[in-house]
């Protein structure tokens, strides 16, 4: 991994920061991306209780527009993606919906969020990793409506995640008007920059996400860091994911699983016919064999992705948690296992360490 | 311990370990991970340490240190058995970053072949193997 020639790795419009700031870099899914700063217990605890500042860059962009622009992501996503609202003021934007991209057998191909940007052109985020299937899964399926334009947009964005409780306060501070409620996105005027400001995140926590010009992203950097943001690298956004027990593609989904098994059957609406909707509805009616829960080692270990579960099963993905200080996990284990409170045993390295189902999320404010 | 650090009075091997012989005691050693080690692994939030009595090979791996991100094989630099692990690490792991050849030690071992101590690096070969 340490031999990959950095010239191979994409760098984001923010890599100087990074390197300014002393980032640990590392190869993220074909991007040299920073994983710490000054630590990664540091920047998840300013996460929770103050604020921190993420470069999400990596993160891909496709935007659908047309009149067919609904039809067609109503087609792809697993959401009803009729009922994420127009915008209300001027100045463009509207709501914004987590879902899943399934193919015809109900595996899943990504998990993303989609903004509405205007009455008939929406904003997708997609995983790096995921990016360029993702692009081509569009664009074909979009041969099949007369009125629909799909455009990959990556190179068009820089995206910038601020999360924590003062994360809307240091944003605000720097906004010409009031930031876009929760779960809305709306463009502003960020010290003077044009920026789609939206109120998602990925970390269980307040906050927003930015999608400004890349050369615009320096600057908006800097001026949310002054202000306070405490620069946190990928390895704090995976800790912080795992205590909110979001998703992580690649390790808690993939195309060998399908969304029911995953826990995420709130995010599919059958009724609106998508790719993969029979297998979903089909799997929602029959216990699938094994389900994602959360869990937590009961005392020391700390276990990781792929250590299996005694009795069947598998850590999908396992950390320590700063908030909790203990190991916690996502594992799919039997559905007679997946209840809350049922104790398991996960083979870490060979050492059989107890565990406990808990509740989704693992952390709550004021827990 | 922010700053880089590789003292010249302690042994070295290729895999980040070191070890301290006191010349009065060359039936024992200290064992520890080095600088560059604590440093690549990041925060050390777990350390087992391993029981007393346990063999260690050298060039084996003898516990393990984890921090957030990963887990990592500690590699034993000489052979024996260990006489003492440093129990207060189970609960203050991150000593190993912040001391870690002090308070950050990780075992003592009575060594099986004091002569396995002539294939370890002083500091200034350890110190060679990092810059490349």
């Amino acid at each position: 991994m340490s031999s990959t020639a950095p010239s191979l790795l994409r760098r984001t419009p923010l890599y100087e920061c990074h390197v300014a700031a002393g980032a640990k870099l590392v190869d993220f899914a074909g991007w040299e991306m920073p994983i710490q700063y000054e630590g990664v217990l540091e920047e998840h605890m300013a996460v929770r209780e103050t604020c921190g500042i993420f470069d999400v860059s990596h993160m891909g962009q496709i935007e659908t527009s047309g009149a067919d622009a609904l039809a067609l992501l109503q087609r792809l996503l697993s959401n009803d993606v009729a009922k994420i609202a127009p915008g209300g003021g001027g100045g463009g934007g509207g709501g914004a919906q987590y879902s899943v991209l399934c193919r015809e057998d109900g595996g899943v191909l990504d998990d993303l969020f989609t903004y509405r940007l205007d009455s008939d052109r929406y904003l997708t985020v997609t995983n790096a990793s995921n990016h360029v299937r993702d692009l081509a899964w569009f664009a074909a399926h979009a041969l099949e409506l007369p009125d629909v334009q799909v455009e990959d947009r990556i190179e068009d964005w820089a995206m910038l995640a601020v999360q924590g409780p003062l994360a809307r306060e240091m944003v605000q501070a720097i906004s010409d008007s009031p930031l876009p409620v929760r779960m809305t996105a709306e463009t502003r005027r960020l010290a003077g920059r044009e920026t789609l400001v939206c109120g998602s995140g990925y970390t269980g926590e307040d906050g927003v996400e930015l999608l400004c010009a890349p050369e615009d992203a320096p600057a908006l950097w800097d001026d949310i860091v002054r202000r306070g943001a405490v620069p946190a690298g990928l390895g704090a956004r995976d800790t912080l994911r795992l205590e909110a027990c979001f998703h992580l593609y690649g390790n808690d989904l993939s195309v060998e699983r399908g969304p029911i098994e995953a826990g995420l059957g709130w995010c599919c609406k059958e009724d609106t016919g998508f790719i993969g909707s029979e297998a979903v509805r089909e799997a929602r009616l029959s216990e699938p064999a094994q389900r994602l829960v959360a869990f937590a080692i009961d005392g020391p270990g700390i276990a990781r992705q792929g250590n299996p579960i005694v009795g069947g099963g598998e850590v999908t993905s396992g950390t320590y948690s700063p908030c909790l200080r203990t190991g916690i996990g996502l594992a799919y284990v039997p559905s007679q296992s997946a209840e809350v409170g049922t104790e398991l045993e996960v083979d870490v390295r060979g050492k059989m360490r107890p565990a406990v189902v808990k509740d989704k999320p693992l952390y709550r404010k004021g827990s | 311990m922010a700053q880089a650090s590789y003292p010249e009075d302690l042994l070295y091997h290729p895999e980040h370990d070191w070890a301290r012989i006191d010349e009065s005691d060359p039936e024992h050693a200290t064992l520890g991970i080095t600088w560059y080690a604590q440093d690549a692994l990041g925060e050390v939030v777990f350390f087992d340490p391993p029981a007393v009595g346990t063999a260690l090979t050298k060039d084996a791996s003898y516990a393990e240190v984890e921090s957030v991100k990963a887990v990592s094989d500690v590699v034993a630099p000489l052979s024996g058995t260990i006489v003492e692990a440093n129990e207060a690490l189970a609960d203050n792991p991150a000593m190993i970053n912040e001391d870690p050849y002090g308070e950050g030690w990780l075992v003592k071992v009575r060594l099986s072949d004091p002569s396995e101590r002539e294939a370890l690096l002083d500091a200034a070969s350890y110190k060679g193997t990092l810059a490349g």
